[in-house]
């Protein structure tokens, strides 16, 4: 079964990663380490996405409510960095919550708009409150997930392989297969006897959950919370690009799109400003020529 | 025997438009109750009135007694409605079974395994309709009639207890219209109650224990099929009382040069054929109509003319083959088609789309062909400044004729002008082509399923029937020769 390989290869590639910090540097696990949690983000986004149809075109409003929260109470309150990352995930299920419901009673491109405007609005906020956030340079936390490289990196890596196992099993169930059908087609859904907006709910909410929880968690890992790595439209737009390279409707494919993007940029960064554009061309190729990305592409080669 | 669907003083306006106005009836278990009307009649909306997917501004729907009116969609369906869609659009990236199977699943967010018995359940509806051999095919992979046949085995999972259906048998082929109906027949001896959507009463006769016609939103006659085709009204309706025909005398004469000629014709959207080895030719100076009810092919076969949609045998026009042509340089050759939709530029004025048809030619021929439609529309002159979009019906429809005429056309083809018009706007839109028709050689091929509007002006008809030329004469015959086949 297509279902059954998928998760065999997934669980290989996890373990051969597990072992990779006995055989190389810092630079490398740091970088990896920043793309694990970027995956997560993938992966939720996709959820909402690839299976319930809806384009969340701010796919940071999630990550940045639940790094801010989190950020904010270690830093003044100085809660357990575990509290912080369970408030941080709350928080952003409650505010994805006030978000989507009259967001999803829209119809067509507004549910992408709205949330295109409530990433703005956060942004704003967080800079016209700069006494208490930081504004655009940012918290400083007293608290770190771990000062070592290799247990950052272990950190991340099983989160992010819990991460996807849930969302992918989710995908993968009954309920994956009704959100599904309400995604492509809601009228039939509904005469299906299936409410879709239930539905649609609470694919959002647990898109929102894993953002949440990886943001809070990716600001332990960085001792910093700032605009620019969580919150910023450019965030977003990069976790949309990784999630369509890897493979919509895939979860899994959101993932490899999102290391491939981290690692790029990265091994480009000696062109300077030019990576960018590099690793964006790159993209927009794959989009143009291989609209279903890497695992879709894949996928179809061996059907 | 009482009655499980009832529905009473259904009325839904879409802003001043009354869609359906005071509908009633009521289907018995057991029974297969046939919704015909032509197209903008209202019967779909009656459909999605039921269905919950549009919400009535008034009257009731029971459901075995339990008032349904309001609901939102997914609660009908749970309280025992099932509608089979007539597009299938099924779930690409499973299996036939697996689309069976999202119809067997109960809405529940925490479900995350399927029942053991749900898979089994499924393969015995698969082999129920006729698809146990493909259950683990994906449904691109599927010819046309059994991406309805899936359509149906997930009406049939949901076990409703009334089952609406929307136009069971478009696009099939005979043998498998007697599969469909056979499928559908064991509903009714189940003890579903079956409201059956369809455009004319010959298709679903055969099927139906009743029929229910309807015209611009209301009822217009119910009784048995036979009943039904005899009705006074229902005649009027679809073929008009008495058809004048006023075929000028010369197009007697055979002697005309050929301008356009449709040779073993054939399209394929897909899987369905919408136009199958048809034959047609026009000539010149020749008006000429192509009746056929809603789906039967009419723009489809305009399109192909137009080099809109890919085809398979030959087109030619003026003797030469248009294959290989671009759209464009097939309009400028002189076929100029005024699409159903209009499609008129809403914000422009009037005298804005009627430039840009002219912008071809220079100032004065513009000015020449200007003054001469307004002859002919006088009503266009008057609203000259107004945005198209503020123009009634009628008046657009008259805009987007004159707007084609504006570029000269050698041909016209006129797809369904009087779609969604009043009966007093098609006078009018008559009256217009009456003047065009005699005091002009230009040469017309009109698509029209109202067969009123599409006899009067024509020297020659031909029916379009499922993708299929069935008829072709001069319009005095119709009546006779054609006119029952149509109802």
């Amino acid at each position: 079964m297509r279902t059954g390989r998928m998760a065999i290869a997934a669980l290989i590639v996890l373990a051969a990663l597990a072992l990779l910090p006995f055989g190389s540097g810092e630079y490398v696990l740091g970088l990896l380490t920043l793309a694990f949690y970027f995956a997560v983000f993938a992966m939720s986004w996709d959820l909402l996405f690839g299976f319930a149809g809806e384009v969340n075109f701010g796919p940071s409003f999630l990550t940045g409510i639940g790094a801010y929260a989190a950020g904010l109470l270690n830093h003044y309150a100085h809660w357990p960095i575990w509290a912080c990352v369970a408030v941080g995930a709350v928080a952003a299920v409650v505010a994805g919550v006030v978000l989507a419901i009259p967001a999803l009673k829209l119809r067509g491109p507004y549910f992408g708009l709205v949330t295109l405007v409530a990433v703005l609005m956060l942004q704003n906020i967080i800079t016209l409150f700069a006494g208490i956030t930081g504004g655009e340079i940012g918290l400083d936390l007293p608290d770190v997930l771990s000062i070592d490289g290799a247990t950052n990196y272990w950190i991340a890596l099983a989160f992010m392989g819990i991460s996807g196992a849930v969302l992918f099993g989710l995908s993968r169930s009954a309920a994956g297969l009704i959100l599904q059908a309400a995604g492509q087609d809601a009228i039939q859904a509904a005469a299906l006897g299936f409410n879709v907006a239930k539905h649609k709910l609470a694919a959002f909410c647990v898109s929102a959950l894993f953002s949440g929880l990886s943001g809070a968690m990716l600001v332990f890992y960085m001792g910093t919370v700032s605009v620019g790595t969580v919150v910023d439209i450019a965030v977003g737009v990069q976790v949309i690009i990784a999630a369509v390279l890897g493979g919509r409707r895939t979860i899994l494919g959101a993932a490899i799109g999102a290391v491939f993007l981290i690692v790029a940029g990265e091994i480009l960064r000696p062109l300077g400003q030019l990576s960018t554009f590099v690793v964006s061309g790159v993209a927009l190729a794959v989009i143009l020529f291989f609209p279903g990305g890497f695992l879709g592409s894949f996928g179809r080669r061996r059907a | 025997m009482t009655a499980l669907l009832e529905v009473a003083g259904l009325t839904k306006r879409f802003g001043g438009l009354v869609a359906v106005k005071e509908m009633g009836f009521s289907i018995a278990a057991g029974e297969i109750l046939g919704l015909i009307g032509p197209n903008g009649s209202g019967k779909s909306t009656v459909m999605k009135l039921i269905m919950g997917i549009e919400r009535p501004n008034a009257g009731s729907v029971r459901l075995d007694g339990v008032e349904v009116a309001g609901w939102p969609t997914h609660r009908i369906a749970r309280q025992g409605v099932g509608l089979v869609f007539q597009h299938s659009r099924p779930l690409h990236r499973q299996t036939v079974l697996e689309n069976i199977k999202l119809a067997l699943l109960p809405d529940s967010l925490t479900r995350l395994f399927a029942d053991r018995h749900i898979d089994a359940r499924a393969r015995e509806i698969a082999a129920r309709v006729s698809l146990g051999g493909v259950v683990d095919r994906l449904p691109a992979t599927l010819p046309f009639a059994d991406l309805r046949r899936l359509e149906l085995a997930r009406a049939i999972a949901r076990n409703p207890r009334v089952v609406l259906v929307d136009e069971p048998f478009a696009g099939l082929t005979k043998h498998e219209v007697a599969d469909f109906s056979a499928l559908i027949a064991s509903f009714r001896a189940e003890g579903h109650a079956v409201l059956l959507v369809d455009h004319n009463v010959k298709g679903v006769a055969a099927l139906v224990d009743r029929v229910l016609a309807m015209y611009l939103g209301e009822p217009i006659a119910e009784g048995s099929a036979e009943e039904v085709m005899r009705n006074e009204t229902v005649r009027r309706v679809y073929l008009g009382g008495a058809i004048e025909t006023a075929a000028r005398p010369e197009a007697a004469a055979t002697g005309r040069a050929r301008l356009l000629s449709v040779e073993n014709l054939g399209v394929l959207y897909g899987k369905a054929q919408a136009l199958d080895g048809v034959e047609l030719h026009v000539g010149e100076g020749e008006f000429v109509s192509v009746v056929g009810l809603n789906g039967a092919g009419k723009t489809t076969l305009f399109n192909a003319i137009s080099g809109l949609v890919p085809h398979t045998g030959t087109v030619s026009w003026r003797g030469e083959t248009l294959a290989g042509r671009t759209p464009a340089a097939i309009a400028r050759g002189g076929i100029v088609q005024c699409p159903e939709s209009r499609e008129l530029f809403g914000d422009m004025s009037v005298r804005e789309n009627l430039d840009l048809g002219g912008q071809h030619f220079t100032r004065e021929e513009s000015a020449k062909q200007l003054e001469w439609l307004f002859e002919l529309f006088p009503i266009l002159q008057s609203r000259g400044s107004q945005a198209a979009r503020t123009l009634s019906g009628g008046e657009q429809q008259m805009l987007a004729i004159a707007r084609a005429l504006m570029m000269r056309p050698k041909l016209l083809i006129l797809d369904e002008p009087t779609l969604g018009l009043a009966p007093v706007i098609l006078e009018q839109l008559s009256r217009a082509l009456e003047r065009l028709r005699q005091t002009t050689d230009i040469t017309v091929l009109l698509g029209e399923q109202n067969v009123i509007f599409a006899l009067p002006h024509a020297d020659r008809v031909y029916v379009l029937e499922h993708a299929r030329i069935v008829w072709e004469g001069p319009p005095g015959k119709f009546a006779e020769e054609a006119g029952a086949a149509y109802l």
